[in-house]
């Protein structure tokens, strides 16, 4: 029987994959791009689980807004990634050091 | 609830916005380059419109519609009110800028109306979904607007660095929240409360959301740990969206700060405050100490914002009205400060020519000593000089903080200070002492609102109380029992 915890852990280990592939990731932008996007669906994976588990709708609901906006959000990340590469001929992250300081 | 419920009145100024953008948008299209100034026109009409209508629908208690989702108390009026002057400043400033680097256009009207909407949703959101698409709304349009000029390698650096980290800040805040929704049942920052206050919460849940949510609101006001982000956006952004992005953002990021952790999570405050604590000095302490070794003007104000931050959190981690008045009046201020330093760097900027090093000041005071006064003006109030505005802002939230007993705290808050007007005071060196290099720096156009904007500093700190007895009261209203 699944419950409530298992989802929980599933969501929990999905974000931190995620959040893993941010930090670790010296490669490339679009692997980025692909982590983001993991980690809002771990969210609405949380979301689910709860709306069910608490018999309430809203977290559904809201699932839906957070899926439109990773859309638009991942829109304007590959439309800077496009930008980047015309102006750098590189999407690799290690040669994005120009600003330090 | 039926449609003839609906009070659409506390969210006329967001409606009338919006509209007003759409058409921007759809206009625009029809001009050619010589017309934008119409564009231009019509985006200052707008934010002069949205005054008049929060100035006509201030009501002195909270108002709920939307079924719950939506709040227009006098604390969101009051940074409303802010907020457009601080947009319709930055337009004015950055005209010269932006015709001189070709993006005076469409998009760069209609994606900072477009932030300030965003802005505006965040401070009057009462529900977790609309503080959620408020705070996307503002970022995706910052995005945008810091990759603008698209063959800036500096730029569009900048822009992904932002998107990336503020996507995994959105990503944290949003995990936190669906953490809180499982613990209290509920997206509503009334009902969050009030099952927090009457032990109905899985408080075990809504610890571990908590850390997720502090972290995520963090991120967004750049305190550090989670700081990386704002020297670099700083830096690479153009001179005139930097400008935007320390101006009226920070004003929204505070009122979001206010409306989840006091009013939501207030139950929680025993455990949060620690969290603000440590955020709070981290803050003070590396922004002041890292500011010391830029040479890049855009990059040392960036560090100073980071500082800035900090302060701000002590006055919201006492949880006392006063100290929460203390930090919209510090707000507001530090708005103020940040348009007056960042105006002038624009204003020194001219086509093919980015003033932002400390070496481009040199000498300023020879060749224009308005400009050179102004800037002084501002690094003074920055550093907390009297008689000027930010000595007044830091001193309000020094007095709240020892008014609760932390004095340690205070004394620290001093120390950091302290040692941060030694960068201050450099910049005012180079401009008054240091011979011109080279190029000596020149001014671009006029500057009336530049100036009235920097002598609003002298006297907001000559004559506090006004701007003050504004905030204390907004804060009280805003935090009578719903």
């Amino acid at each position: 029987m699944l419950t409530l915890t298992h989802y929980l852990v599933l969501a929990a280990i999905l974000f931190a994959i995620s959040v893993l592939g941010i930090f670790m990731n010296r490669k490339n932008v679009i692997v980025l791009l692909m982590a983001i996007e993991l980690m809002l669906l771990a969210v609405n994976y949380n979301f689910i689980a709860f709306s069910h588990y608490l018999s309430d709708t809203a977290g559904q609901i809201f699932v839906f807004f957070i899926l439109t906006v990773a859309a638009a959000e991942s829109a304007i990340g590959l439309a800077i990634l496009v930008v980047l590469f015309r102006s750098q001929q590189t999407i690799n992250v290690e040669d994005l050091g120009s600003l330090k300081g | 609830m039926s449609w003839a419920d609906l009070n659409l009145m506390p969210a006329m100024p967001e409606i009338a916005l919006l509209c007003a953008v759409s058409v921007i948008l759809v206009l625009d299209l029809f001009l050619d380059d010589a017309k934008r100034s119409i564009t231009y026109g019509l985006s200052l009409l707008t934010l002069a419109g949205c005054a008049a209508l929060t100035l006509s629908t201030l009501n002195p208690y909270p108002e709920l519609t939307f079924s719950g989702m939506f709040i227009a108390d006098p604390m969101a009026g009051v940074i409303k009110l802010a907020m457009y002057a601080a947009v319709a400043v930055t337009l004015i400033y950055s005209r010269q800028y932006a015709l001189d680097r070709g993006f005076f256009r469409g998009e760069f009207f209609t994606l900072t109306l477009f932030s300030l909407l965003g802005m505006m949703v965040m401070v009057s959101a009462h529900h977790l979904l609309t503080l959620y698409m408020g705070l996307e709304l503002l970022s995706l349009a910052l995005y945008a607007l810091v990759a603008l000029q698209r063959d800036s390698a500096r730029g569009t650096e900048a822009a992904m660095k932002y998107f990336v980290l503020g996507a995994l800040a959105s990503g944290m805040l949003l995990y936190g929240m669906s953490m809180l929704y499982g613990a209290t049942g509920s997206l509503d920052i009334a009902v969050i409360a009030k099952a927090l206050a009457g032990g109905t919460a899985n408080q075990t849940l809504a610890l571990f959301g908590l850390v997720f949510i502090v972290a995520g609101l963090a991120f967004k006001l750049g305190a550090v740990p989670f700081h990386m982000w704002v020297p670099d956006v700083y830096h690479g952004a153009p001179t005139a969206i930097t400008l935007l992005i320390g101006g009226a953002p920070k004003l929204a990021a505070f009122v979001f700060v206010v409306r989840i952790l006091m009013q939501g999570l207030e139950p929680l405050m025993m455990h949060w405050q620690g969290m603000l604590v440590i955020l709070a000095v981290l803050s003070m302490a590396l922004g002041n100490l890292t500011a010391i070794a830029q040479t890049n003007l855009k990059r040392m104000f960036a560090y100073s914002t980071i500082s800035h931050m900090g302060f701000l959190l002590l006055g919201i981690l006492v949880g006392t009205p006063e100290g929460l008045s203390a930090a919209m009046f510090y707000a507001i201020i530090y708005v103020l400060m940040s348009l007056v330093g960042f105006g002038i760097l624009v204003a020194l900027s001219r086509a093919g020519y980015e003033c932002e090093t400390l070496d481009d000041i040199k000498g300023l005071n020879k060749h224009n000593s308005w400009l050179a006064f102004m800037m002084l003006l501002a690094m003074f109030s920055m550093a907390g000089i009297p008689p000027l505005a930010g000595f007044y802002a830091k001193f309000a939230i020094l007095k709240a903080v020892v008014d609760v007993g932390l004095v340690w705290l205070a004394i620290i808050a001093v120390v950091f200070s302290l040692i941060g007007a030694f960068y201050y005071l450099r910049v005012v060196k180079t401009m008054y002492f240091d011979d011109a290099g080279e190029v000596p720096p020149q001014a671009n156009g006029t500057y009336w609102v530049l100036s009235a904007n920097a002598l609003a500093l002298l006297a907001l700190g000559v004559f506090p109380d006004k701007l003050l007895a504004i905030c204390i009261e907004a804060m009280k209203q805003s935090f009578q029992t719903l």
